[in-house]
């Protein structure tokens, strides 16, 4: 590329200059109030990790949020799956439907979705409400303030990003290999699973991935729905920062958990590249 | 691929029988016949639109005709379901599969049929060795050439040993070279394996190198289903004559003195039309190869042969032969082809009369709804590559 051209220097400079302005935001809103975090889970050397770990709600905690995850994570894939190959491979009319029903619930807060669960599960809730007036039961079911519960809220929360990376991947299959499949031999089902799936596997690796790592940190939700009963990792910070307000030892458990999270995403880089993990897969796999 | 001619399973037959299909109103196929005969390699010839790829379609159960039916070796296939007509196929762009290697691109077929193990193994060997990619099983997709894809492309649609093989414009995506190179090598392995080969092309040169007989198709209907030499030398129509080679065509009735009306004074003289009936008093195309044509100054063509007046516009070199356009009087371009190493006599702007022995002019019909029978403008036809 000639710089005389296209004025690449110029251009060049223009937009490091601009990526700097970026640089600076992700400095001041995420590393100094980390350094904070981290200076302050340090403040006492490392008894805030030691009391951290030797407390047996936080382990709990961390038991609690460990499942939860994975349980999100299943679900997730489990319905976003068929709803993103629905997405990828209907028509135009339906796809868009599919797409705009997503970015809706997508584009909706957490906190209002959080709220609305918890007016469907409540013991007046909708689901209550309808099952005692089927006469299927007489006292409402125990819905709200269950793992259950923070599970389907969760679930609902996080699937998109679960559905949008296997769309993506899904888009980047052309439609004609399964065709091919069939042509040679294969049936619908077979030309799937031994054609299509496996070439959507980074889709699904990444979307899961993504939604597991969300889930660790998740707070509002599993506080609304799950109650105090099961905490995960976050309750637990906010209880020991906010009602004990022993903000060192919060501050430690705040870190492990960024630990927790920044192992898991090592692994994953390690395994599935790190443009993947990112949601950045940018190689075409049917070409 | 020696080893196997004993034991390969020949290709069959397939009779196609008045297939139609339509979306909405328009037929897509219609009623389009076809007798293939086992062992036989037939390619479908069209422009887009002319329905040649639908009728592949149906033939591999992609998608099902309205009407007809379709015999191979004299069981209806139409009720068959895709996985189980027993075809090979080729696709457009190959669609290997780019999370399998070679080896197991080439297994696809054998893997779905429920062969595993050593005899698996030995027909993927054979199948590679056929298509001269011995050594390359245990490469990535991606690591091959635009030839060599093709090449796992065919070894792939060949290895079930298919009763039929399918194969839509297989050599679209290959340059030049690749695609001559690639076309002998698919005739050569189809009629070594006995293969019964359905190809689809809008490529007539490819239709003409590879095939046993063309099923040349124009929206939707059948125009000719003949061999390469015939389809080149009777026409059955001014469609076909105009399709297939590089052609100048005129159309227009005859006139008692045996000129032919509307279209510049073409004096020709052929009383009857290419399959021998008489020429009549109806509409007719006459058609002449560039390289049958003349040029000479004007007025000094012999009496006996066919002309018609025009004036020099272009003159093109195209490798060892040499075109020379020249417009008639209504602005219609004609073509004289001639060897490029005999010196050049005529210059551009020069006003020349173009004749040819009348026995050159193919006289044909005119296809029902041609263009030919509303303008009876006569017509240059210029392949794709000169």
């Amino acid at each position: 590329m000639g710089r005389v051209l296209t004025n690449q220097g110029g251009g060049r400079r223009w937009w490091i200059s601009v990526g700097l302005l970026g640089l600076l935001f992700v400095l001041l809103a995420l590393v100094v109030p980390l350094a904070v975090v981290v200076q302050r889970s340090l403040d006492a050397g490392f008894d805030n990790f030691a009391d951290a770990l030797a407390s047996a709600s936080f382990i709990r905690s961390l038991g609690n949020t460990a499942v939860l995850a994975v349980g999100v994570t299943l679900c997730s894939a489990v319905i976003g799956y068929p709803y993103a190959y629905a997405m990828a491979r209907s028509g135009r009319v339906v796809s868009r439907i599919l797409l705009t029903a997503l970015m809706l619930s997508f584009w909706t807060s957490l906190l209002v979705r959080s709220y609305a669960w918890q007016v469907i599960l409540n013991d007046t809730g909708l689901v209550n409400e309808a099952l005692q007036f089927l006469g299927v039961i007489d006292e409402p079911l125990q819905l709200i303030r269950t793992p259950a519960a923070t599970l389907i809220g969760m679930t609902h929360i996080l699937v998109p990003f679960t559905i949008l990376a296997i769309f993506a991947q899904l888009r980047g299959i052309s439609p004609d290999l399964a065709i091919a499949a069939r042509g040679l031999g294969a049936t619908r089902t077979r030309a799937f699973w031994s054609v299509t799936f496996p070439l959507s596997l980074p889709g699904l690796a990444a979307g899961s991935l993504l939604v597991f790592v969300l889930t660790l940190g998740y707070y509002v939700t599993p506080q609304l729905l799950g109650g105090a009963g099961n905490p995960v990792i976050g309750q637990s910070i906010v209880e020991q920062t906010n009602a004990l307000l022993n903000t060192g030892v919060g501050s430690a458990m705040a870190v492990i958990l960024l630990l927790i999270v920044v192992v898991i995403l090592g692994v994953a880089a390690r395994f599935l590249g790190l443009g993947r993990v990112l949601g950045l897969a940018t190689e075409r796999s049917d070409r | 691929m020696s080893p196997t001619a004993t034991d390969r399973a020949p290709g069959a037959a397939l009779d196609v029988r008045s297939i139609t299909k339509r979306y909405g109103d328009t037929p897509a196929v219609d009623a389009v016949s076809l007798d293939i005969r086992a062992g036989e390699f037939v390619t479908l010839l069209g422009a887009s639109g002319s329905g040649k790829t639908t009728l592949l379609r149906i033939i591999a159960g992609f998608a099902d005709a309205d009407e007809g039916s379709l015999l191979v070796d004299g069981q209806e296939l139409r009720s068959v379901p895709v996985h189980r007509r027993d075809i090979g196929m080729v696709f457009q762009n190959y669609a290997l599969f780019p999370h399998l290697n070679v080896e197991q691109n080439v297994a696809y077929p054998l893997r779905m049929r429920g062969m595993r193990g050593p005899e698996r193994r030995r027909r993927v060997a054979e199948a590679l060795e056929a298509v001269h990619l011995p050594t390359f099983g245990r490469r990535r997709i991606t690591e091959l050439s635009g030839g060599q894809q093709q090449r796992v492309a065919l070894a792939r649609a060949i290895v079930s040993r298919p009763r039929l093989l399918l194969m839509d414009e297989p050599l679209g995506a290959l340059d030049r070279n690749l695609r001559d190179a690639l076309q002998l090598e698919i005739s050569r392995l189809s009629r070594e394996l006995g293969l019964t080969v359905v190809n689809v092309t809008h490529d007539q040169e490819e239709a003409l190198t590879m095939s046993d007989r063309i099923a040349l198709l124009d929206r939707g209907r059948l125009v000719q289903f003949a061999t390469p030499d015939d389809l080149y030398h009777r026409p059955v129509d001014d469609t076909a004559a105009a399709f297939v080679g590089e052609s100048n065509l005129f159309r227009g009735s005859v006139r008692d003195d045996g000129t032919l009306d509307g279209a510049d004074g073409v004096v020709f003289s052929p009383p009857s039309l290419v399959d021998g009936s008489a020429v009549g008093s109806g509409r007719v195309a006459v058609m002449v190869r560039p390289s049958l044509v003349r040029i000479t100054a004007v007025g000094s063509a012999p009496e006996a042969h066919s002309r018609v007046d025009g004036r020099v516009s272009g003159i093109v070199y195209a490798g060892d032969s040499r075109k020379i356009i020249v417009t008639t009087a209504s602005g219609t371009e004609l073509i004289a082809r001639e060897d490029a190493a005999r010196p050049l006599d005529v210059s551009v702007e020069q006003p020349v009369t173009l004749h040819w022995d009348a026995r050159s002019s193919i006289v044909t019909r005119l296809a029902a709804g041609s263009a030919g029978a509303t303008a009876p403008a006569p017509e240059t036809r210029r392949t794709a590559r000169a």
